[in-house]
């Protein structure tokens, strides 16, 4: 454009278009929302926790430090999820492959809508499943693992009578944190580039070796990033565990015996009807503790991300 | 190891369309023949079922006789997986791997044959393979540093070294030119004429002076009309295809008078 034809065309004073405004505030006070409720929690969980942690040992089950009650928890908690996401994970990721590029077509809709469904079952349904169901069916798995990997710490039993076991519960969990690890996998597969996918494909790969060639390793950062929604989900996750667990404070490797280690949030909902006073500023400590958890986890699976991006071109 | 290859009533679909019709062609061994015709006649997809590419989109089918070196491609016990590591492709828009190093993805294919290689056996092959692709002076230093970190030009000799690292008969190449430069053009189209004492070359292009300069045959493909199948016209030796076609619409289409 010339000069003159500038001259003639002198911009128009700068109008604020009213939708433009409404929008831009309605979203700005969503995000702020987000950060508000957050800093609230935090807030709440650390004025009422400060008191728990200086509690008297008969409000922390005999414990003399707040340290020693927290810790059979914290183990618990990550055992429990630990066990959950060992199954979830390569569950999870199979069954996203299944749809995005195993089954045919007709078929890939109805398995995405039957796994997005789990995610739709109340957790209180998975804990009676868990008892009821999963628990009593593998007592005779238990039994065996016992008798021929005794020799293992897991495994050394004395096996449960009832299934009601860490393990067992891990297996809820897993089947719970598996519809959002299934469905962020499988949005992140069908992502991979057509031309990455054909370059493998012309070379002669089948199709496993197109998947491990091409698609796995530009969905690894999403993968993760899956996987850690699951995790968030296992380790907070309350009703199945409480439900499952006939628990107790320890700390055992054993995930097979009748007495297991309790989760943090599993401890809160059965502790909180009884607690009184202090008791109840112990178990927000212990809420505190999980938060922290919890946020330590995501803090570290975002540096896993970003390190793993990093010489990653798009 | 070049082998020529035998087209015979090659009809190719999409789902109901049916998108090239009745294609019959013989593509001479140690030679280049390209592909040339307005955009949707049917080049890439009559290129893609030369090594079963074709069949990768859902509901796309073919009919008909594709015969390499006396192998008949759609045979009910031929496996395309086996098809595609003999009949090299190098596509429009240059595609390393984006996670791997120059050196693993000049490997790519040959660790698909998943046989074990020796360290020193692996080096040759990634060294010739890139000298082959006249790419070994610029990256031998940086063998390790991720591929997408090349230029386009040099990324697409990438490809075609990792296309040439398997040796295979024929080389299919799809519009290999369309997303580069003119240095990096004639850099490729150097190479293409070198390539050919060794494989069978078949190249689409858009670009008639590049179908002029590398090939030895040529082959025209039009629109029957709109929304029909495309067809062949007319192949011939590329000088005769340019100097004197037989048929009036390649005139028109090699002289720029088309439509």
């Amino acid at each position: 454009m010339s000069a003159p034809t500038t001259a003639a065309w002198p911009t128009p004073p700068k109008k604020r278009r009213m939708g433009d405004l409404l929008f831009a505030g309605a979203t700005r006070t969503a995000a702020s929302i987000i950060l508000v409720a957050l800093a609230g929690v935090a807030i709440f969980l650390t004025v009422e926790g400060l008191p728990g942690l200086t509690a008297p040992p008969e409000r922390m089950g005999g414990e003399a430090t707040f340290l020693a009650y927290v810790w059979p928890l914290v183990f618990g908690t990550l055992l429990a999820a630990f066990i959950a996401l060992l199954i979830a994970t390569p569950l999870s990721i199979g069954v996203a492959l299944v749809i995005s590029h195993y089954s045919p077509r007709r078929l890939a809709k109805p398995i995405g809508y039957l796994v997005d469904l789990l995610a739709a079952v109340p957790s209180v349904v998975y804990g009676l499943w868990g008892i009821a169901f999963v628990g009593p069916a593998l007592v005779p798995v238990y039994r065996w693992l016992e008798e021929n990997l005794g020799f293992l710490p897991f495994f050394s039993g004395p096996a449960s009578g009832t299934g009601r076991t860490i393990l067992t519960a891990g297996i809820v969990l897993a089947i719970m944190a598996l519809p959002i690890i299934t469905a962020i996998c499988r949005e992140i597969f069908a992502q991979t580039p057509t031309l990455h996918q054909e370059a493998a494909l012309a070379l002669g790969a089948t199709r496993f070796e197109m998947v491990r060639m091409a698609v796995i390793p530009y969905s690894k950062s999403g993968i993760v990033s899956a996987v850690m929604l699951g995790l968030g989900r296992a380790l907070g996750e309350t009703m199945a565990v409480a439900l499952v667990l006939s628990a107790t404070r320890i700390v055992t490797w054993d995930v097979i015996a009748s007495t297991s280690p309790s989760t943090i949030a599993a401890n809160i909902v059965l502790g909180f009807p009884e607690a009184t006073g202090l008791g109840v500023n112990v178990l927000i400590a212990t809420g505190l503790v999980l938060f922290v958890i919890t946020f330590a986890v995501n803090f570290t699976a975002r540096l896993i991300v970003a390190r793993s991006e990093k010489g990653l071109v798009r | 190891m070049a082998k020529s290859i035998d087209v015979s009533d090659l009809d190719i679909y999409y789902g109901d369309f049916k998108a090239v019709e009745d294609v019959t062609m013989t593509i001479p061994a140690r030679s280049v023949t390209a592909f040339i015709g307005p955009s949707g006649c049917g080049k890439s997809t009559l290129l893609r079922s030369l090594n079963r590419m074709h069949e990768v989109i859902p509901g796309a089918r073919v009919e008909g006789k594709v015969v390499i070196g006396g192998q008949s491609l759609y045979d009910a016990d031929v496996d395309p997986v086996e098809v595609r590591r003999q009949v090299g492709m190098v596509f429009q828009r240059p595609n390393p791997f984006p996670t791997m190093s120059i050196y693993g993805n000049v490997l790519a294919g040959n660790r698909l044959n998943s046989r074990r290689m020796k360290r020193s056996e692996a080096d040759d092959i990634v060294e010739r393979a890139l000298r082959g692709a006249n790419l070994w002076t610029e990256v031998k230093d940086r063998l390790t540093k991720p591929g997408a970190g090349l230029s386009g030009g040099q990324q697409q000799r990438l490809c075609i070294a990792r296309a040439i690292a398997v040796e295979p008969q024929v080389l299919l190449m799809d519009e290999p030119c369309s997303a580069l430069d003119p240095i990096s053009t004639s850099a490729i189209e150097d190479l293409i004429h070198e390539l050919k004492s060794e494989y069978t070359i078949v190249i689409v292009t858009h670009n008639m002076q590049q179908a002029a300069r590398v090939s030895e045959d040529t082959a025209f493909f039009n629109l029957a009309g709109a929304g029909l199948p495309g067809r062949l016209v007319e192949m011939d030796s590329t000088k005769k295809i340019f100097s004197v076609p037989e048929d009036p619409s390649t005139e028109a289409y090699i002289s720029g008078r088309f439509g």
